[in-house]
């Protein structure tokens, strides 16, 4: 038989065997086993090296407060690090393997940093790596991050899907182990909804690690049959393998379903992890006490574990760590364990009992009043060394202590909202305080009360006043009789003495002398401590090293404990993966996609996307033969200019204006005035921010006397109609006027070129003149085309060409787009993407998002003019502040290049001629740059200090990032039609 | 966190977007003798208190009602919430 350390019972199902590795080597398991208790019957107890000296360590407890065992689970893209192998379910097959050893666990070249330990201590970092500074980044951390670390990440993506899931119940109760499970029947039977959440894969906590007895029953057999109670209930929700996280504002608990992290792969279309969040009307604590160890010189060797650990192997997974333990324990309860694994038939050397009083619980031999001060064996504990009462000496031979200092209330949620925990004389421990996340209360041993007769009450009682408290009816039922032991403990932390290391934090490697090392040198904050020391900061987060430092600490600064405090708890309980925070928000599912009408007619005509926002807008339409992407644009800007050509502009932002104000409204939110502007006509309009900074822009037209319909950029859509409806609401509440977003509800062409109107014509219904005489520039309508669909035209023009918009309702768009192409065939029309559209607003000096960039006011963008002083609109008052005026105030400008075969660059500053290139010589900035098919040549927009009238001036345009340096001339931004003859045209 | 929104009832803090301090709602006039320095102030001095403060949050995934929030920064409790709209009638702001 390979499994030499299985006992006989246990919870598990040991007619059926599943075959794992660890390190390659082979062993067997059966269902209920964890990879920590099954390695334990296999009789291995090296399960990892520490993280900074590389010290053979085995298992420490039995759940997920496990510092030592951290393995890496399976392989390939599903390759995991740092899994408790504590809470790791077994699997057909599973593969583990240990880190942070090489060449291999036994033999660990990195366990060199152990004799050097004496350099190694708090705050070695700090010391030893000071200087040079240059050589932190390239050496020092390079070095360390090799020798000091955990598991590694497979660098593959993740083959499994994770989920998000939302939950709602009147009583959340976290834990199911005594107080959890009778909290959970008497909410239940009072027909509440009721959501209880467990960790562990078989609920019962403690029920299922002890041998106690409820009324007739085992605590095992009880547990069972309250969950067989409890799932037959409509009302319960029984989630197991799910951890609550963190308690968040308002009642609303995040937590982590490990859907299939117990199977090979996840079956189809199961995820492996789902988030939840629970919005619970109140919620119940009910997550036990985690035991503590006490410190004495090297134990850490594996074969040292926690008391209670050591009985729930064999009591749960009849596994034992060795076939001769002792037991070392300040208190009543770490007796149970020699008493529970006699009973298993393993041999007990002795209890070791600090207590000079200590009671004789177990049939073996007691040695009271004594201490543990050292340990032997290379890979695995083999002799205990005691000083007895009397100050002699004595070694013990046991392959496996338990330790026990006492046990701590699991107070972690209790303090997620910033609440403290209290100090309790009688359990030496800290218990919830009052000022628990609001809604929640805490039953159990969570508040200290450790008999499983007072978890079990507190937890129905409990249960019963949280719902009473909601308006529902509920009173605490009658629970099985049950052990009812006080607590009998001597405090004792670590034992004195000594030349060698004695560990506290096993994780992180801090030991006692590291603790007195920070207080020597004055880090006597336990906040401080911590981060010195990194004592609790490791993924456990000190979950049973903490309380070992505060204690030292106090000592040393000879104040009590609760006086020195604890360090602040915050979410999350356990480490939680990344994938489950990421949920389906991955790859293309980040965010949502939008598509324009006709994406589809453009993707059949080969065109290549670009996002802009979520929009998947053409960014140019390439045809056979053309293999850059400026033959393409180059060809679509000069088929524009000379016929025609027609561009997807649905993503701009609409916002529906009406109401007997909206006249009023419009002339509050743009710098310009638009009370004036007649029905069927369209206006630019620039809106500010309240600093006086530019926002938006773009054109609003007026529909009918109470009617406009404004047009935003793409990329502010959002952020302006969330402004307009602050505006609305909060400063001018009772102006008659109405907004709605009807971005979605219209299809927008731009019809551009001096062949527009004659290509419009043969869509736009006859009844509608859209001659210039009768529709000239600037000029709207609501019209109808193609036999009676209705529609919108607008004489606008963002290329410089006698140009229009033309509107349809969207599921029109396709249509549309397939019609104008269609017609325009006779005009030999192109679509053209947001290159060519890009270009064309360049050569005809608009603004866009590159010049409405956050930092530039009316003045700048050489429209200081248009801010109307004549009436209150938003950021009037203060872009008139100096500062903004100033006579070299930036301006925009066009810049050439003097040599037209060079290129001028993005982002590039400008500097006067033979001026150095550095930050006190700017004169201004490039913001947008195109090359020019019309021109010939490169050309750009930018800002320039006084620029309004520096036109001839050659200057230096400077971008040490590229490299590049050329002369430029000033000239206006509008590089083609200045005068503004073809768009009237 | 949940708003209780005055008519929709509670709705999840994820369906809104946060501007701040509700004195945004107090909009200087802009004919007043010094009202540079008016609007400098309340452009850009804030409080920023440890427990009560009203603030406005916009419901941009609901009804697009802009609310003030009575919140405690300190305990995140909500002890008022009411439409923004009123707030600033109330405070005597019309057209």
């Amino acid at each position: 038989m390979s499994q030499t350390h299985r006992l006989t019972g246990g919870q598990i199902d040991s007619s059926r065997v599943l075959n794992f590795t660890f390190d390659g080597r082979a062993f067997q398991g059966h269902p209920g086993d964890t990879l920590a208790s099954a390695l334990m019957a296999n009789g291995v107890r090296l399960m990892g090296r520490s993280f900074k000296y590389h010290r053979p360590r085995g298992v420490l407890s039995a759940g997920s407060e496990e510092p030592n065992a951290l393995v890496e689970l399976r392989g390939g893209a599903r390759q995991e690090p740092n899994t408790r192998a504590t809470v790791a379910e077994l699997f057909e097959g599973l593969s583990a393997r240990s880190q942070n050893r090489w060449p291999s666990l036994a033999f660990d070249a990195m366990a060199i940093n152990d004799r050097f330990s004496n350099f190694l201590t708090a705050g070695f970092y700090y010391k030893t790596f000071m200087w040079p500074a240059a050589f932190w980044e390239k050496l020092y951390e390079p070095i360390i991050r090799r020798a000091a670390g955990l598991g590694s990440i497979s660098l593959q993506d993740d083959p499994d899907g994770y989920d998000k899931g939302f939950l709602h119940c009147d009583l959340l109760i976290i834990g199911a182990g005594p107080a959890g499970l009778a909290a959970a029947l008497t909410a239940g039977r009072a027909g509440a909804q009721v959501i209880l959440a467990d960790e562990d894969f078989a609920p019962g906590g403690r029920l299922n690690a002890e041998t106690l007895t409820l009324g007739d029953a085992t605590g095992a057999e009880w547990a069972a049959a309250t969950l067989a109670e409890l799932s037959g209930l409509p009302n319960v929700r029984l989630m197991t393998r799910t951890t609550v996280i963190g308690a968040f504002d308002h009642g609303i608990y995040g937590a982590v379903e490990r859907v299939s992290d117990h199977l090979a792969t996840p079956a189809a279309g199961q995820p492996r992890q789902i988030l939840w969040r629970i919005y619970s009307r109140r919620a119940l604590l009910c997550a036990g006490a985690i035991e503590r160890p006490i410190a004495f010189e090297n134990n850490d060797r594996p074969g040292v574990m926690l008391a209670g650990a050591m009985r729930a192997y064999a009591n749960r997974w009849a596994a034992t760590p060795a076939h001769k333990v002792a037991v070392f324990t300040n208190n009543d309860d770490g007796h149970k364990t020699a008493v529970d694994l006699l009973a298993k038939g393993v041999q007990v050397a002795a209890v070791i009992d600090t207590r000079k009083d200590a009671p004789r619980i177990a049939d073996c031999e007691l040695l009271a009043g004594a201490e543990v001060t050292d340990t032997r064996g290379r890979l695995g504990l083999k002799f205990v060394s005691v000083r007895l009462a009397d100050g002699s000496e004595r070694m013990l031979e046991c392959g496996a202590l338990g330790v026990s200092g006492g046990w701590n209330p699991n107070v972690h949620l209790t303090c997620h909202q910033r609440g403290r925990p209290v100090w309790n004389d009688q359990i030496s421990a800290f218990v919830p305080g009052k000022d628990t996340p609001p809604g929640l209360t805490v039953a159990g041993a969570a508040t200290g009360a450790f008999s499983t007769a007072a978890a079990l009450s507190g937890g129905s009682k409990a249960a019963a006043a949280a719902l009473c408290d909601i308006g529902i009816k509920a009173r605490a039922i009658p629970m099985p009789r049950a052990e009812d032991a006080p607590v009998s403990l001597m405090p004792f932390w670590y034992v004195p003495g000594g030349k060698g290391r004695a560990w506290l934090d096993q994780q992180n490697d801090v030991t006692v002398k590291d603790v007195k090392l920070a207080h020597q040198e004055n880090f006597r904050s336990v906040e401080h401590l911590k981060r010195y020391t990194t004592l609790g900061m490791a993924t456990d987060q000190g979950k049973t090293s903490n309380m070992g430092g505060l204690a030292i600490m106090a000592e040393l600064a000879g104040k009590t404990i609760p006086q020195v405090g604890t360090t602040i708890f915050r979410p999350p309980y356990t480490p939680v993966a990344m994938g489950a925070l990421a949920g389906r928000a991955v790859g293309r599912d980040f965010h949502p996609t939008r598509l324009t009408p006709s994406h589809k007619w453009a993707s059949e005509q080969g065109a290549v996307f670009v996002e802009v926002g979520n929009w998947l807008r053409a960014q140019w339409f390439p045809r056979p033969g053309e293999t850059h992407w400026r033959q393409s644009v180059d060809r679509e800007v000069l088929a524009t200019r000379k016929s025609v050509g027609i561009c997807d502009v649905t993503t701009l932002g609409k916002i529906d204006v009406q109401g007997t104000d909206a006249a009023e409204f419009l002339n509050k939110v743009y710098a310009n005035g638009f009370a004036k502007l007649p029905v069927g006509k369209t206006r630019y309009g620039l809106m500010l921010r309240e600093d006086g900074m530019a926002m938006d822009d773009g054109t609003t037209a007026r529909l009918a006397e109470h009617h406009f319909v404004m047009t935003t950029t793409t990329a502010n859509a959002v952020s302006v109609y969330r402004h307009l409806e602050f505006v609305r609401q909060c400063l001018w509440p009772d102006l008659d006027v109405q907004l709605i977003s009807t971005t979605e509800a219209w299809a927008q062409y731009a019809v551009a070129g001096p062949n527009s109107r004659a290509l419009l014509q043969k869509v736009v219904d006859p009844q509608f003149d859209i001659s210039n005489e009768a529709f000239p520039f600037m000029a709207c309508a609501e019209i109808t085309v193609c036999g009676g669909l209705r529609a919108r035209l607008f004489r606008i023009s963002f290329s410089g060409e006698l140009a229009f918009e033309i509107a349809v309702p969207t599921r029109y768009g396709d249509a549309m787009i397939r019609r104008l192409m269609q017609v325009g065939a006779a005009y030999d029309v192109v679509p053209y993407g947001t290159e060519a559209l890009g270009v064309m607003r360049i050569e005809k000096g608009h603004a866009a998002g590159n010049e409405l960039n956050g930092t530039t006011t009316a003045l700048n963008l050489g429209m200081g003019r248009m801010v109307s002083k004549k009436k209150d609109s938003i950021g009037s008052v203060l872009s008139e502040r100096e500062g903004l005026n100033a006579p070299d105030a930036l301006m925009q400008v066009g810049l050439r290049p003097v040599d037209e075969t060079q290129p001028i660059t993005a982002g590039g500053h400008l500097m006067r001629r033979g001026d150095a290139a550095n930050a006190a010589n700017d004169q201004g900035y490039v913001t947008s740059v195109a090359y020019s098919p019309c021109l010939g040549h490169s050309i750009g927009l930018g800002f320039l200090k006084g620029g309004g009238d520096r036109q001839g001036e050659i200057m230096q345009l400077v971008s040490p990032v590229t490299g590049t340096n050329v002369e430029v001339e000033i000239v206006s931004p509008h590089f083609i039609d200045p005068e503004g003859e073809r768009l009237r045209a | 966190m949940i708003i209780n929104h005055p008519l929709l009832g509670p709705r999840d803090a994820q369906e809104f977007t946060y501007l701040g301090d509700a004195a945004l709602i107090d909009r200087p006039d802009w004919q007043g003798e010094d009202a540079q320095s008016r609007f400098y102030e309340y452009l850009y001095l804030r409080d920023n208190p440890a427990g009560t403060h009203r603030e406005l949050w916009f419901h941009e995934g609901g009804d697009r009602s802009w609310l003030v929030v009575t919140r405690n920064t300190v305990s995140h409790e909500i002890l008022q919430v009411e439409l923004a709209r009123d707030v600033a009638r109330a405070k005597g702001r019309s057209k």
